[in-house]
């Protein structure tokens, strides 16, 4: 096998697998209180740490960059009650408006 | 019937028009994918393999430029997998939605990705069993196509960040974000999560900062609130 499809064919099961964590191993099944408790934070934890990444996380470093005015106007028009889709599109704008003129 | 909390609940029409708009952006970044892959020499089939199973932007792109960079077999396996890591504590925060024979788990898990999971959040730790699905196949249809498309016509197409396009995703989580955080632990918990992401960014492979972050959900331990 090729490097290209060892490296495809691992790297799909594996994320097939890890996926397939949360419904397989615990689908069916009533969690004790606590865990739930618990499993309940993972959504904001994970939603931050999705925006901090993702808006200046760099190949091990941080980047400011426009991605920051995009997400910068996109929270003003979150404070705005601006409906999701347009939360997108203004976060967007923003960027490439911001990549442009820097 | 309009309290200030249901007010500032995230409608579910909203919800699955935004849906769209994100299709049209992942399909997009599914486009440039196709385009890296061919250029790092990948060939046709197995970039359009890789976005049908592993279905998860970030990790694809990094194991195709460390194949065009001549990295090694194992380290971009290991990059990949880092990245999606995530995957394991985000199908665990949505494990309830998900019933019948474990193979059909199995198959509808695989629609999981962090936009069409971030879609579906309904407020604090809850979460729409329909819109992750739907979300999550009109995506996979989007990143699959996309790639296609990319790999066959890829040049016609530009850089999605000429569009800002990678701006508009860490948007849209925040505005999923913010309605979970009227809890103050789940405030608390997120706050802590982002921490521990910003100061590891620097210091970890890509991926490593976000799993590390899902330990702030340990919060949850606490009985309630002071």
């Amino acid at each position: 096998m090729s490097t290209v499809w060892l490296v495809v064919v691992v790297v799909g099961l594996a994320t097939i697998a890890l996926k397939a964590t949360g419904p397989v191993l615990l689908g069916n099944r009533r969690l004790p209180e606590p865990v739930s408790r618990v499993v309940a934070l993972l959504a904001p934890v994970l939603l931050s740490a999705l925006v901090v990444t993702q808006t200046v996380g760099g190949d091990n470093e941080l980047v400011l960059d426009a991605r920051l005015a995009g997400v910068g106007a996109g929270a003003i028009a979150i404070a705005m009650r601006a409906p999701l889709p347009a939360v997108v599109v203004v976060a967007a704008v923003a960027t490439a408006l911001t990549r442009l003129v820097t | 019937m309009s309290s200030p909390a249901q007010a500032t609940e995230l409608r579910y029409r909203d919800g699955a028009r935004a849906a769209i708009a994100v299709a049209a952006t992942v399909w997009f970044f599914g486009a440039s994918f196709g385009l890296v892959a061919r250029a790092a020499g990948m060939g046709v089939a197995a970039p359009l393999v890789l976005s049908a199973t592993t279905f998860a932007g970030s990790a694809q792109f990094a194991l195709a430029s460390i194949l065009g960079a001549g990295g090694g077999t194992v380290a971009a396996i290991t990059a990949a997998v880092l990245l999606n890591a995530r995957y394991a504590p985000i199908s665990i925060s949505v494990a309830r939605l998900f019933h019948g024979p474990r193979l059909r788990r199995l198959a509808e898990s695989q629609l999981i990705v962090d936009e069409s999971w971030a879609l579906s959040s309904r407020g604090p730790g809850r979460f729409d069993r329909r819109l992750l699905l739907g979300a999550g196949l009109m995506l996979y249809v989007a990143w699959v196509t996309g790639t296609a498309v990319g790999l066959v016509a890829g040049d016609a197409l530009g850089n999605p960040k000429n569009l800002g396009l990678d701006g508009a995703f860490p948007a849209l989580f925040l505005a999923l974000l913010v309605p979970q955080l009227r809890e103050p632990r789940a405030a608390l918990a997120a706050v802590v999560g982002g921490a521990i992401a910003l100061v590891l960014i620097p210091f970890t492979p890509p991926g490593v900062p976000i799993v590390a972050a899902s330990a702030a959900c340990l919060l949850g331990l606490r009985r309630s609130d002071p």
